[in-house]
This record gives structure tokens, sequence and C-alpha cells, in this order.
């Protein structure tokens, strides 16, 4: 059994209830977390590539403040990242591209690829050096997976682990799960309707199961 | 292997067509009928909390375990077959009510024209202009034969929409291309989302004939001929990949089971994987299957239904080589395409929505408009449907004036563009051609060791310039809507695997007036064994650009008919 890694970073703090150019961004909170797949130092390389695709800048809080390497981590220890969401009986072997990936490599796999691509002096670099080793590696498998899961660390419930204090959902207005809009769907045309979000367990008022906590 | 007490009716597949059949057959007959379903339970309650992006619309968890089986698919012949190792451009669903517990509820008719399909377009253009490798056929049954079945399934279901001929008599508004209806929807059209209406605005403005898209994700409380009740759609925005939280869309779960479920000559077995359907001396005896703790069984009985979508009921027809030299012919899929990405200057609020909650236009579907001097055959609807936009899946698209996909720069755009950016989709009709079939793959195996069904399927030119056709038709209407940036649809290409199109495949197992080329007859009987039946879009000879389950419906009401009044008094040939 290997020791289990600790990851400490700031996540959180909350910006306005809209579309605005410049959200105000409050204190984020310190937390310490459990991490189920990488080892701390690798979790702090993915974190810094995934903060370059998705900045923290002038338009806003980024991947860091959602808190997607705890989202991207949590995935790769669960179902996904062993590859039970896809086929895996061999022959494995090239096709052409409109048969999607067919590599044998599930996602935790290509992330250890990943991570020797990016390099472990990956944080030591200045962001414009980073830049440049991800420009190189752009049409890479790894690259792809980086992208999507930064998107969707940024904008996930947050009981997968990222979308930290909604602040995704609060940068794009987007309100999370709701009973309906019954009264809404055709009295706001045109103009810009931003409910508070809420996540699925405060809709809900219970837990609710995600996928990568089960077998 | 454990042989088990016959039953009246086995149905293999407790999606719509399974549960429909079941419902007439228990209640009408009545039979006692048993449904074997490979997926697990499923009840309205489960839905309560499953709007959750990631684990529904993206890890799937509603659709058939693609780890333990999947197709593979090449373009043609001359290459090998791969498998799909994860889902794509279509999502094959398992569990009680199938894919109709994670449909969108958009229920088209098809066009009268689409069930003499070869007839008619050689009555018009003569046969010269079908394609070199057609296999376009009629499918031996009328859209006047099937009309009544039509309505009842709007009715089953509480079909929201507003009719364009009733009766023969035009109506303004809906879809006026549409084959004559002796009813009109049983509720009326949903409300319009902002994208929706800015849509339909366009279209009249341009002479063209937009209608409220048909909806079975119901626009009011409803109750159906069998006393089953529903509430009304909220727009919460999950609807295709969820099952609905407050059942306002029909369900196999909440339109047929609360009938069945309190019939004791009903019962539905769970985690049952047919594996063979036996059939001696020109009649099927019964099915065998692998139940939910990997024991084997033999199910006999006296009437087989088939009704386990279409690319099982091909599958299963071939492993059981009941498929007359015939299963896997005329697979067809459907153009379904992001005909324009259409940039706006005002917020559009698109997480308010509901899976057929948008508007059609008709002017570009089917034979509506004159192909004498088009490059291709038919067409689609071009349309737009508000089904509510979630972030996880459709963050991140940018004009084509914003270069990066990544980074500072793309992150500004795309959140600028987040609410701003809205679809026009066209579904059209996708032409039957012998060089694209199924059968079975030589190399690739499922979780009990029986091969995997083999798709050879590609695009051919009537297909892509259909498609280069409707985008151009998309970008007029966009510039109509105001758009201020358009990235139209890049083109057809080959057919592509990861990019979802839809779930409407069709063919394998196909129905027609004649035994030559066929599997089935007009009533979805085999033609060499009259007590098995093969239910569901693997009838289909060819796709017909609307979404087929509500024809799926139709044809399962004419057969279940057919059978109840008919074969169990003489149990032969019904055609």
């Amino acid at each position: 059994m290997k020791r289990r890694d600790y990851l400490t970073v700031t996540v959180g703090g909350l910006i306005v209830y809209t579309l605005d150019r410049m959200p105000g961004m409050a204190q984020g909170r310190l937390i310490r977390v459990p991490l189920r797949f990488f080892t701390e130092p690798e979790a702090l390389i993915i974190a810094a590539a995934a903060a370059r695709i998705f900045p923290s800048d002038e338009s806003g809080p980024g991947a860091n403040e959602a808190g997607v390497i705890i989202y991207i981590d949590r995935q790769l220890a669960g179902p996904y990242g062993r590859g039970r969401y896809r086929y895996a009986e061999a022959p494995f072997e090239e096709g052409p591209p409109e048969l999607g990936y067919q590599g044998k490599a599930p996602p935790r796999e290509i992330y250890r690829e990943g991570l020797a691509l990016l390099g472990a002096d990956f944080r030591t670099l200045t962001p414009q050096q980073q830049d440049e080793r991800l420009r190189g590696m752009e049409r890479s498998v790894f690259f792809d997976l980086l992208r999507t899961h930064t998107i969707e660390g940024m904008f996930c419930d947050p009981m997968h682990g990222g979308n930290a204090d909604l602040i995704g959902w609060q940068l794009i207005g987007f309100p999370g799960p709701r009973m309906g809009y019954f009264d809404e769907v055709d009295t706001h045309h045109g103009r810009a309707f931003r409910p508070k979000p809420a996540s699925l367990e405060q809709v809900m008022g219970r837990k609710v199961r995600p996928s990568e906590d089960e077998p | 292997m454990r042989r088990l007490p016959p039953v009246d009716a086995v149905i293999v597949g407790g999606g719509w067509a399974g549960l429909l059949m079941a419902k007439e057959l228990a209640t009408r007959a009545p039979l006692e009928v048993l449904i074997l379903e490979r997926g697990g339970p499923r009840k309205t309650s489960d839905y309560r909390d499953n709007m959750d992006e990631l684990d529904y619309a993206i890890r799937l968890r509603m659709m058939q375990d693609i780890a333990r089986e999947t197709v593979t698919l090449r373009h043609s012949e001359k290459y090998p077959a791969l498998p799909v190792r994860q889902y794509g451009s279509f999502l094959p669903g398992a569990g009680v009510g199938g894919a109709g517990e994670h449909w969108s509820g958009i229920s088209y008719r098809y066009y009268p024209d689409v069930f003499e399909l070869l007839t008619r377009t050689v009555e018009r253009y003569g046969a010269k202009r079908l394609p070199d490798d057609h296999a376009i056929r009629d499918w031996g049954v009328t859209y006047a034969e099937l009309e009544p079945y039509y309505d009842k399934a709007e009715r089953l279901m509480g079909v929201s929409g507003k009719a364009g001929n009733l009766r023969g008599q035009r109506i303004e508004g809906g879809n006026v291309f549409e084959g004559p209806r002796s009813a009109e929807y049983p509720t009326p059209p949903m409300k319009m989302p902002y994208l929706a209406a800015l849509f339909r605005d366009a279209c009249a403005s341009l002479g063209y004939h937009p209608f409220p898209m048909p909806a079975a994700t119901t626009s009011q409380a409803y109750t159906n001929p069998d006393g089953v009740s529903r509430a009304g759609c909220s727009y919460c925005g999950y609807c295709e990949r969820y099952g609905c939280m407050i059942g306002a869309k029909a369900q196999p779960t909440n339109t047929l089971m609360p009938v069945l479920a309190r019939r004791k000559n009903f019962t539905l077995r769970t985690g049952a994987s047919v594996r063979r359907i036996t059939v001696d001396g020109g009649r099927a005896r019964g099915v065998t299957y692998v139940d939910a703790t990997g024991e084997e069984c033999f199910q006999p009985a006296e009437i087989v239904f088939l009704a386990s979508w279409t690319l099982n009921n091909t599958r299963l027809l071939l492993l059981s080589e009941l498929g007359r030299g015939n299963a896997g012919r005329n697979l067809t899929h459907q153009v379904s395409m992001p005909a324009a990405t259409v940039f706006f200057d005002k917020p559009l609020n698109r997480f308010i929505g509901s899976g057929a909650a948008g508007v059609a236009t008709g002017d570009f579907d089917a034979d509506a408009f004159d192909h004498s001097n088009l490059p291709f055959l038919r067409g689609g609807a071009i349309n737009t449907v508000c089904y509510g936009f979630r972030p996880m899946a459709n963050f991140g698209v940018v004009p084509r004036s914003a270069k990066a996909r990544w980074g500072s720069e793309w992150k500004k755009a795309a959140l600028d563009w987040y609410d701003r950016t809205g679809r026009i989709t066209f579904t059209g009709e996708h032409l039957a051609y012998r060089g694209n079939f199924m059968d079975l793959d030589p190399r690739y195996r499922d979780a009990h060791g029986d091969p995997l069904l083999r798709l050879t399927l590609d695009w051919r030119d009537n297909e892509r310039r259909m498609a280069e056709f409707m985008t151009a038709k998309a970008v007029e209407i966009s510039r109509a809507m105001g758009a201020r940036e358009i990235t139209p649809f890049a083109g057809l290409g080959h057919y592509d695997a990861t990019r979802y199109q839809s779930t409407h495949l069709q063919g394998g197992a196909i129905m027609g007036a004649t035994p030559e080329g066929t599997v089935v007859n007009p009533y979805q009987q085999h033609w060499d064994v009259p007590n098995l039946f093969v239910l569901g879009a693997s009838s289909f000879p060819q796709n017909a650009s609307g979404n087929p389950t509500l024809t799926v419906l139709a044809l399962t009401w004419r057969t279940a008919d057919a059978v109840v009044g008919r074969y169990l008094k003489r149990p032969q040939s019904l055609a």
C-alpha cells in the first residue's frame, strides 16, 4: 500500500452572479485534500499545466481556484481512469481518426506518459516557457485529455472535486441543476437571466454518489 | 442449461417496442407475456438525482456497458474493422425502458412519400437519378395504413405540437408539408425558448414554413387513454442522456409500465442477456439467455418477439443464423449535423430548455423541394432545439475569428461567447446503399465470447452534397437571425464514429412486400418463421430524416393489432 499523499491548495472564493467582464474575487480557502491517484509533486505539475490551459487572469479565476486538479485526481483514481468505460479487448491497431482513440492505455496511463512529456522541471519554468512546452505537445492524446478534463473540472458539479464554491458556474452564469424554468422560458428573451447557482447536493438536500466512487 | 417453464410470448428487450407489444398482448389477448431485458430495473423516481452532467451526459451512466460489448466499424470492405472503443456517434441504451428513457422526445411522423421512396423517386426523377450503389426500397406499408397508429402513439405519449394538415386541410403554423392527420396533437406546442423564437422568426421572414417541433416532453399535464397521468414539462434542461425527474417526458417507465405493473400475466426479468433464438421445424421454440448470475437458461415460448434495438436485433438474427441471407442489409444512420454554429450579440439563457423544445422547417425535407437541378436526392429538417445547454461538454466554442484553443486569449473569448452561442442543426435522410451493411466481426468478441457486430458504413456523395446545400441554407437563416459571426459545418467527409450524431440507426432486418432481399413482412413477421417477429427500426429499409421513435411505436402497434386480431386465431403468415 503506497503512502497517501496530500495536496494543499487554495480554492474557491466568491464572485458575482453575473457575466460581468470584471468579476470581483474574494479570498479563497486553503484546503488540504488526500490525493487518490497522483503523488503531491505529480499533482502540482498537472495543476500547473491545467492553469496554463485555463489561467487565472484579468478575465476571472481559473483552474487553480476551481480545484481542477482535485477533479482530475479523482477521475483517474476511479473507474473512468482505469478504462472501465471503454472496450479494451485486443488486438489494438491503428485506424483512421474517425474511429477514435484505439490505444491500449487507459486515461491514467496516458497521464503517466503526459507527466513525462511535461517534465519534472515543468513548475520551475516561466509561464511563457510552460506554454511553449505545451504547444509542443498539442497534438498528443494526453494534451487533448488534459484540455477536456480542465474544462470538465472547471464546470462539473462540485461533488466531483472541481468547480469549488461553484466558481466555474458563477463565471459563466450557469445555475446548475434546478427544478425548472416554466415561468422564465419565454419571459427573458434577449435579456440575461442569472439565478443563483446551486449544486446537486444543495438542490437535493442530501449526498449523491458520484461515478468516481463506484467500483 | 436450465430449462424454464414455457410462456405464451417472450419479448427480447424492454424498451418502447417491447413494452408496447407487451401491453397490447397482456391486456387485449390476454397472453402470458415475459420480457427479457439485459439491463437493470428502472423507475421514474430513479431520476430525481440525475441532474449531473458528468455522470449522465459524459460518463453515460444510462447506456449499455461498452466494456462488455460494442460494435466494430470500417468505412469499406477494403479496410479491417476496428472496435468503437468509446461511445461517440450513437448511444445504445440498456435497462428497463431502453433508450426510450434517455431520449429527447422529438416525435416527427414520417412524410407519406417516405414509405414509397423507390416508387416516388423513380416516378418524379427517373431511375437514372438513383445512386449507383443504392439499395432504396419501398416499405410495404403506406402512410395511410400507419396513420391510425401514429395517432395512437401520439396519444399514448401526449405529444405536443400543432397540426399542419388536418384531414387534408392545410394549417399555417403547423408543418404544412406533413401527411394528412386524422386529429390535432393531444397537447399544445411547448413554450418557445429565445433561440427557437429567433429561428422561427428568421425562417418566416425568408418565406419558409417553421413549425413547433412535435415533443413527447409534454407541454402540460396529460392523462393518456390508458388513464396514465403525467406532469407537464418544467424546462429544466436535462432530457437527452437523462431520465425525466418529473416524468413529463414520455418514457416507457411512465407510460407503459404503470399499465403492465398491474397485470399478473406479465413478467419482466432484468439482467437477462439473450444470446440465441432457437428454431426447429420452421418454428421458433424459445430463446437462450444468460441471467444476472451467469447461468445459462432456455426460455420456451409460443411466440418470440425481438425488440432489442436495431443493432442487437440484427446481431441476434445473425448469431442464430436466421437472417435469410438478408440480415444486415440496408444499414443507415442519419445525416445529423450542426449546420451552423451561430454567435449572437444578446444572451440566450441556454441552460433553459427541453429535449424537444424547438422549431423546425420542412421546406427542405423529403421531396418538398424540387431536386431536378440539385446534385442530390431527398432532404431533412433544418431546426434548432433548445435542449438545455450544459457547460462541461459545451464550454470553449469560439468563433473562427478567435484562433486559440487554450490559454488566456481563448478563455476570454470562450467566456465572452458562452451564452451567446447557438446552433442550427440539420437532421437529414440517409439513403440505403449495398455497401453499407452489418455482419459478424471475425476478430472481436463480447464478454460472452460471441462475435461483435461489424458495421461497414460511410457517407456517399448524396449525403455530402445534401450537407453542403443545407449548410448554406442554415447560414442564410443564421444571417436572418441577426448573427454576429457564423461557423458553417465543415462537411461530412467520412463517417465519424467520434462525433455524436444521433442514436437513429436503421435496417438490418428490413421489411418489404416481398421476401426477396428482406427479413420480415410488412407486419415485422419473419418470412420463414411465422412465430418470430422483429420489432423496431431494424425494419426500416432506409432512414427517413425524422427521428424514428414515433414510427417504431406506430409499426409495433400495427403488428400488435394483427397478432391479436388475426395471428392468435390462425398462427401463420400475416402477409
